[in-house]
């Protein structure tokens, strides 16, 4: 692997830049592998580079049945945040977060961590009180949050909707200094270099059709380029995980939905935070090309297609020209939609799927890109090991029949 | 905008419904028979097809429950009816 | 100084009134009804921008939503407006243009020299670099660096666009050749069709390229189509900018309108025509974004519409046949022109052009505008070059409703593959060139039969030009965002040779211009680079919006109060006139204190008030909903935690609702007003969500023809009077003893009666702990029944009292707010509810889910009362510690208030094992600081509860 560095890119400079290599190998399957990896996201890359890192696993065949990073990976808002309530959710991204604030290095590969801080901006003295019970959630599991007032969320976001009639004026909210954005891309491929330069296998436009399961444990997966055999198998396939988990007769409570993220034209810096308004559900950064990037709720009506509606559409952005009025001078310039796993708590699943050998980790939902570095961590601990990494045993398929959810909306009482 | 079809009020806006589950699901009961499993099932886990679809969904601006087929993918919209012994 | 204006030419200019305006401090003066760009052209003004990365200076290219270069930040009455595409918008009195992203202007920026470096920036460079010590490091001058125009912090656009449904038969997108001709067939067949164009008039490519329709001018055909539109109840909606295909046939659209805001449509229609026509593709060679090489098909635009002609010395080069009637017009207009057709055989040149046979232009120089090209490896002075690579149809929104292409390559280009969007397509953006064929084709997609309207010209005659990787020279694909072929090339050498991967890691097709002009450039290179056709290369998918769409459009007037109408008081003027001051409580705007003053002493004082004498409240957002008929009975035992089949007529009764999960979803009073006649209290936030349960329950589990459920919240108005003089205010305001005394309505009971013949109903409940009547009337009553007790107030010394107070009142006493005091774990026996869990032996909702080995467990969250000595009340939102030891979080304040009665802080907590923590002390943790609270029972006032009799 030709490593990169501004000395590298300068010499690649004097000579034309001919001497840059592919960033991952172009990789056709093996029959056998020690672990198999389905779903060439972030989440599947991350595992494989961990496999291969934490667990020098390095036979590792990572599955992506279109081209790597195109599914949720590289249609989500960017944001990396750990502002969570429960100490489960906390350890999870919190993990990651701390990940990624190393990854570029890791990884060689700059990932553009920017950890301009968000806010979680509150409009009634209600949610404030929500607000107050988040932040001291995250101090109490040992994470950077703190409330934030009227006026100091003013001087982060001078653009902010401030006349005194506004509906949604807001009263301040929840910082958390260390979260920010990230750039989306570059986790996929920097991940996919690492993992490739370390062994893996990374097998692009190859669909996995059929689970291979005997006598209860798995023993590869039939593919459109043929069998490839191997006695662990790690599903990270966001929405297309339930159909893949149907083929070795494993349920899952999943509900696929579409999730839209609008990107405005680009515009000089004007906003240096991210920001998520609980009045309207909106949340909003500004790229490092000068785009906004806005996101908002889901449209209602489940689906695997990748496409979104009016109705989400107009919800989305009127919330965000409440907000920001401003922003009205603003054109949209792209608007996309993926489908995203949604678990009825709105927390991921990350363990065995039943056969032994299979392992989950989808139901990401709405969050799965702050998760990468985690997800890939703890479902390569799975892969490894055959058991939990502590942080993620609570979210194993058995919480639901046990009845222990980790519903933060609910804990956060938002969505209450 | 999706358009679907309400059996009983005809053609409406997608923001007048709720999906309210995949149809077929039984309640388990009474509950002094049913293993936490069988419970967690029916309350969370389903199917998530990915294609064609029945459900059951609720037109919220008359409150009626009814089935829908439609195919998650391509939404498109192949059958409206009323819930059974419903409608006739 | 090259462009100029001809002294007749120009359709759409009127010479009598000229308009100044200024560019980058500049001024300058073109006519009414020029567009910035072609007034700048006019000018000789050839520097317009600068280019995204490398600050090149850039000129105008194209003639509408494919422009890349000319954007301009537009000043107007002082207020700005970023990133005005030149070409689409009309030049208007006063207008300030400045070029984006320069300094101090376009013609001199500063960063210009950035463009030395070029080698050093290649597509990606910032992943491979600014790692150390972090990005955070390096960040703030890259930012600075990027953008195009600046937002003005001053503007705030008003939210004025009307979102407007349409239906129609016939919808047609695009209002060239091909959309005239389906609209008059279908119109003369009497459907109604909506004829939809970006440009402000109709005509399309025949505005410019002119041509005879069935022996007559086009104009005489498009006149005709317009009024056969009308006739037949259609409608033209030019400056309008379809932007959008959605599920279910639904399209957006983007009126720009003069004189009033402008519209947004959601249209939908019986069948759709996409005549959306094609785009002109630039060329590949070495510096071909110098300014003054433009795309031909614009220069003709320019001429013929706005007289605006590019330059003098003209060079075309051109593969296809459509670009010599563009030559025949310059040289017309007085230009020299040199055609250099690729192709080996080539038509003869128009009069007064000459052309270079099998002539591929390979580099052009010049600076800062461009002055020669080589072409055919000679050198050929020129102040212009205008360059047609082929055609793309406009395949966007065929793409978008799902549509597939399939590669032509006797067009060279991706087409629509019939049938598979809901769309037909017709003309230019079908692949099917020239006139004759785009009318024939619209004829045919308008339902026409019969002789289309006939038109002489034959097919396009061309050949495939492509960008070659490996020819030297710095070629752009994406002038907007400095993309060059080398990018492509180091993209593929790095594998990233998957279109969307390409596009990702370049940039390219990700500019303003969406992709117009690059994305095939971009293809067809990296087809060209790993040996594969373009079809197995294949396309990124097309997205909404076509072209960019204020946000303001899409988001249309909802905001503030329609952002999600809040819920309104049928008494909200009357509680105004008692100087209440509203806000949203669950959905609903409702008084949270009355008078002026600090807001949390005048809840003391009503809360006081309401303790000692008496308190008055508008409490009709409480949910109404009737449950009438034989199965009444049963669908509540079944849709409530307590049962209330034995609940006997005339009584009320306390319940929960919970959802299948066993999480308390609501709580509130059930009324039993006979047999088969019961009214559900729900709480004001969920009443749409209990009605809904309650519904589902009665259509999916019982006979639905057994019970009938109404929702009649908004019919009513209930107002609550609570406090020891509760009865006394009832008596002074004519509601007479025996319909209230303690006999006939104790507690928990209900009673329906008339005052002064108005029905009237009184119900014996209570949130505060005191003695309460909830006072039930028909809305129109309510100003009547409001004006009663307010004057019986008086004698009393009563008071209307907000939310606010209510809060503490209730607080008090431990009484719960779903959603406030519990969240999405809490079951019923958290908040010490056990009898129904206990012991009922029937099914109810969430049932099972009761009795998880997590919910069973003894350490779950339960409601507790805290008692601080500190005179402050403990923070909402702190959480629960241990007094000693690892500090982790065992529950959290839910609710906290000072009590005027008690004279000391109250609060409600959800604590893990609380109940069994009675007596203890506890952690309070907030923002850093551990204060102590002892654990209490949650009702802090009167928990012996004689104040309800009193």
């Amino acid at each position: 692997m030709k490593r990169y560095s501004a000395l590298s890119l300068a010499t690649e400079g004097l000579r034309g830049h001919r001497g840059w290599t592919p960033a991952w190998r172009k990789a056709r399957p093996n029959d056998g592998y020690d672990a198999i990896v389905v779903g060439g996201g972030g989440h599947g890359l991350a595992t494989a580079y961990y496999l291969a890192k934490n667990h020098g696993i390095c036979r590792v065949a990572l599955l992506e049945k279109g081209w790597i990073g195109g599914g949720n990976t590289g249609r989500n808002t960017t944001a990396v945040r750990s502002n969570y309530f429960y100490p489960e959710s906390v350890a999870l991204y919190d993990l990651a977060l701390r990940l990624y604030e190393d990854l570029s290095r890791d990884l060689n590969f700059n990932v553009m961590l920017s950890q301009r801080g968000m806010l979680i901006a509150a409009h009634t003295p209600m949610q404030m009180e929500i607000c107050a019970r988040i932040a001291n959630a995250m101090q109490l599991n040992g994470v950077d949050g703190e409330l934030m007032g009227a006026e100091e969320a003013v001087k982060r976001a001078p653009l902010l909707n401030q006349d005194p009639q506004a509906r949604f004026k807001c009263m301040g909210g929840v910082w958390q200094q260390r979260a920010g954005v990230a750039r989306h891309d570059a986790v996929a491929w920097g991940y996919a270099r690492a993992a490739s330069d370390m062994g893996v296998d990374i097998i692009e436009n190859c669909t996995v059709t059929d689970l291979l399961v005997e006598g209860g444990r798995i023993t590869g997966v039939e593919t459109d380029m043929g069998t490839i055999r191997a006695d662990r198998v790690g599903l990270a396939a966001a929405g297309a995980t339930p159909g893949l988990a149907a083929m070795g007769d494993v349920r899952l409570p999943i509900h696929n939905y579409a999730l839209q993220a609008f990107v405005s034209e680009p515009v000089k810096p004007m906003l240096d935070i991210v920001l998520l308004y609980l009045g309207t559900g909106t949340y909003v950064s500004q790229s490092d090309k000068g785009e906004l990037v806005i996101g908002g709720g889901l449209d209602r009506v489940p689906t695997h297609g990748q496409r979104g509606n009016l109705p989400a559409q107009e919800t989305v952005l009127s919330g965000l020209l409440e907000m920001f009025p401003a922003f009205a001078q603003l054109k949209l310039l792209r608007q996309w939609a993926g489908v995203v796993d949604v678990v009825p708590d709105s927390s991921p699943v990350i363990g065995p799927a039943g056969p032994e050998g299979l392992f989950l980790n989808c139901g990401w939902g709405t969050g799965g890109f702050k998760a990468i570095p985690a997800g890939g961590w703890l479902l390569a601990h799975l892969l490894a090991t055959g058991a939990h990494h502590e942080i993620s045993r609570p979210f194993d398929l058995d919480r639901f029949a046990r009845g222990r959810l980790i519903d933060e909306a609910a804990g956060a009482g938002i969505a209450h | 905008m999706q358009v679907f079809t309400c059996p009983f009020c005809g053609p409406r806006d997608e923001t007048e419904f709720h999906f309210a589950a995949e149809a077929g699901k039984e309640r388990p009961q009474p509950a002094e028979e049913t293993s936490d499993a069988d419970w967690a099932d029916y309350l969370y886990f389903n199917d998530a097809p990915r294609g064609p679809a029945r459900e059951v969904w609720v037109h919220v601006t008359c409150g009626e429950f009814f089935l829908m087929t439609r195919d998650t993918v391509t939404r498109a919209v192949s059958e409206v009816a009323p819930l059974p012994g419903r409608g006739e | 100084m090259t462009g100029w204006r001809h002294d007749t030419a120009g359709s759409r200019i009127d010479r009598a009134r000229t308009v100044s305006f200024t560019f980058d401090g500049a001024e300058m003066t073109g006519f009414a009804g020029d567009t910035p760009a072609s007034a700048l052209l006019a000018s000789g003004t050839r520097v317009l921008g600068r280019s995204f990365k490398y600050h090149r200076p850039r000129g105008l290219w194209g003639m509408g939503g494919e422009e890349p270069n000319a954007i301009f930040d537009v000043t107007e009455d002082s207020v700005t407006t970023p990133n005005i595409r030149a070409t689409t918008e009309p030049l208007r009195e006063g207008m300030a243009l400045h070029s984006v992203n320069t300094a101090p202007d376009a013609a001199r920026d500063r960063a210009g020299v950035l463009d030395v470096f070029d080698r050093f920036l290649p597509a990606g460079f910032y992943y491979k670099t600014f790692m150390a010590p972090n990005w955070m490091r390096w960040e703030p001058m890259i930012r600075r660096m990027a953008g195009l125009g600046r937002l003005d912090p001053a503007q705030q656009p008003p939210a004025d666009t009307p979102q407007v449904n349409g239906h129609c038969d016939l919808l047609i997108i695009g209002a060239g050749p091909a959309g005239l001709a389906a609209a008059r067939a279908a119109a003369r067949a009497g459907r109604e069709v909506w004829l939809i164009d970006e440009a402000d008039e109709i005509g399309g490519s025949l505005r410019w390229r002119g041509g005879e329709i069935d022996g007559g001018d086009w104009r005489d055909f498009a006149h005709d189509t317009k009024q056969a539109v009308t006739e037949a109840g259609g409608r033209i909606l030019t400056g309008t900018t379809l932007w959008g295909a959605f599920d279910h046939g639904l399209f957006a659209a983007w009126e720009r309108r003069a004189d009033a805001p402008d519209r947004h449509w959601r249209i939908r229609a019986r069948d759709t025509v996409l005549a959306a026509g094609a785009i002109e593709r630039p060329m590949w060679f070495g510096n071909n974004d110098l300014p003054g090489i433009m795309s031909a098909e614009a220069a003709l635009h320019y001429l013929e519409l706005y007289g605006a002609v590019a330059g003098r010395r003209i060079l075309l080069a051109t593969a296809n046949d459509a670009s010599y009637p563009v030559a025949a017009a310059l040289a017309g207009a007085g230009c020299t022109v040199t055609i250099a057709d690729a192709r080996a055989t080539a038509p003869d040149p128009p009069e007064g052009a000459t052309v270079l046979k099998d002539a591929p232009i390979t580099r052009a120089r010049g600076r800062p505008s461009v002055a020669a090209a080589e072409v055919a490896g000679r050198w050929i002075d020129a102040d212009t070059i205008l360059v047609s690579g082929g055609y793309t149809p406009s395949v966007h929104l065929h793409c978008q409703a799902g549509g597939k292409l399939d590669w032509n390559a006797a067009v060279d280009a991706l087409v629509p593959r019939p049938g598979t969007s809901a769309l037909n397509v017709a003309g230019a953006a079908n692949g099917s060139f020239g006139l004759a064929r785009a009318l024939e084709e619209g004829h045919a997609a308008g339902g026409g039969t019969g002789t289309p309207p006939q038109a002489a010209s034959g097919d396009l005659q061309l050949a495939a030009i492509r960008p070659d990787p490996a020819q030297p020279g710095r070629q752009w694909v994406d002038p907007q965002n400095d993309v060059t072929l080398k990018d492509v090339r180091i993209a593929e050498q790095e594998g990233y040779r998957s279109v969307e991967h390409l596009k990702r890691y370049t940039t390219l097709g990700m500019a303003t211009d969406q992709g117009r002009s690059a994305n095939f450039a971009g293809l067809a290179a990296m087809a060209a680079l790993t040996g594969r056709s373009i079809p197995e290369t294949g396309t990124t998918t097309y997205r909404p919006p076509f072209s960019p769409v204020p946000l303001g459009v899409i988001a249309g007037p909802r905001r503030g109060e329609l952002f999600n109408a809040p819920r309104r008081l049928a008494l909200e003027a009357l509680h105004k006139a008692q100087t209440a001051s509203f806000r949203e409580y669950g959905g609903w705007l409702r008084p949270a204190v009355h008078g002026g003053g600090d807001e949390t002493d005048l809840a003391q004082l009503e809360a006081r008030t309401a303790r000692e004498t008496v308190g008055l409240y508008d409490a009709s957002p409480l949910g109404k909903i009737e449950v009438i008929g034989p199965g009444a009975a049963e669908l509540l035992d079944y849709c409530g935690y307590v049962r209330l089949s034995t609940l006997k007529p005339g009584r009320a009764r306390y319940g929960f609702m919970l959802n299948e999960t066993g999480i308390v979803h609501d709580d509130g009073v059930v009324f039993r007003l006979s047999a088969d006649r019961f009214i559900v209290s729900a709480s004001s936030s969920h009443a749409a969500s209990v009605r809904m349960m309650l519904e589902e329950a009665r259509q999916d589990v019982f006979a639905p023809d057994r019970s009938f459920i109404h929702d009649v919240t908004a019919g009513f108005v209930t107002l609550t009077v609570t406090g020891p003089r509760a009865r006394d205010l009832l008596r002074a305001a004519g509601i007479p003893d025996t319909v209230c005394d303690d006999t006939t309505l104790p507690h928990m009971s209900v009673t329906e009666t008339t005052w002064n013949n108005r029905a009237l109903r009184v119900a014996r409940v209570s949130f505060t702990g005191d003695r309460s009547y909830e006072l039930t009337v028909a809305a129109r009553d309510g100003p009547a029944l409001h004006a009663a007790l307010d004057t019986a107030r008086a004698e009393v010394d009563g008071r209307w009292i907000g939310m606010e107070a209510v809060m503490i009142l209730r607080a008090e006493k431990g009484f719960i707010l779903v959603g406030k005091d519990t969240d999405g774990l809490t079951m019923p026996h958290d908040l010490g509810w056990t009898g129904p869990r206990d012991k009922r032996t029937d099914e109810y909702l969430g049932r099972r889910s009761l009795f998880t080995p997590e919910a069973n467990r003894e350490d779950r969250r339960q409601l507790v009362g805290l008692a601080t000595t500190n005179d402050t009340p403990l923070p909402t939102g702190a959480h629960l510690v241990p007094p000693e030891g690892t500090r982790r979080s065992l529950g959290f304040v839910t609710s906290s208030y000072f009590s005027p009665t008690l004279n000391r802080p109250v609060a409600l907590a959800l604590l893990e094992g609380g109940r069994a923590l009675a007596g203890r002390d506890i952690g309070v943790f907030h923002m850093g600081e551990t204060t102590r609270a002892r654990v209490c029972t949650t009702c802090a006032l009167d928990p012996e509860w004689e104040r309800l009799h009193a």
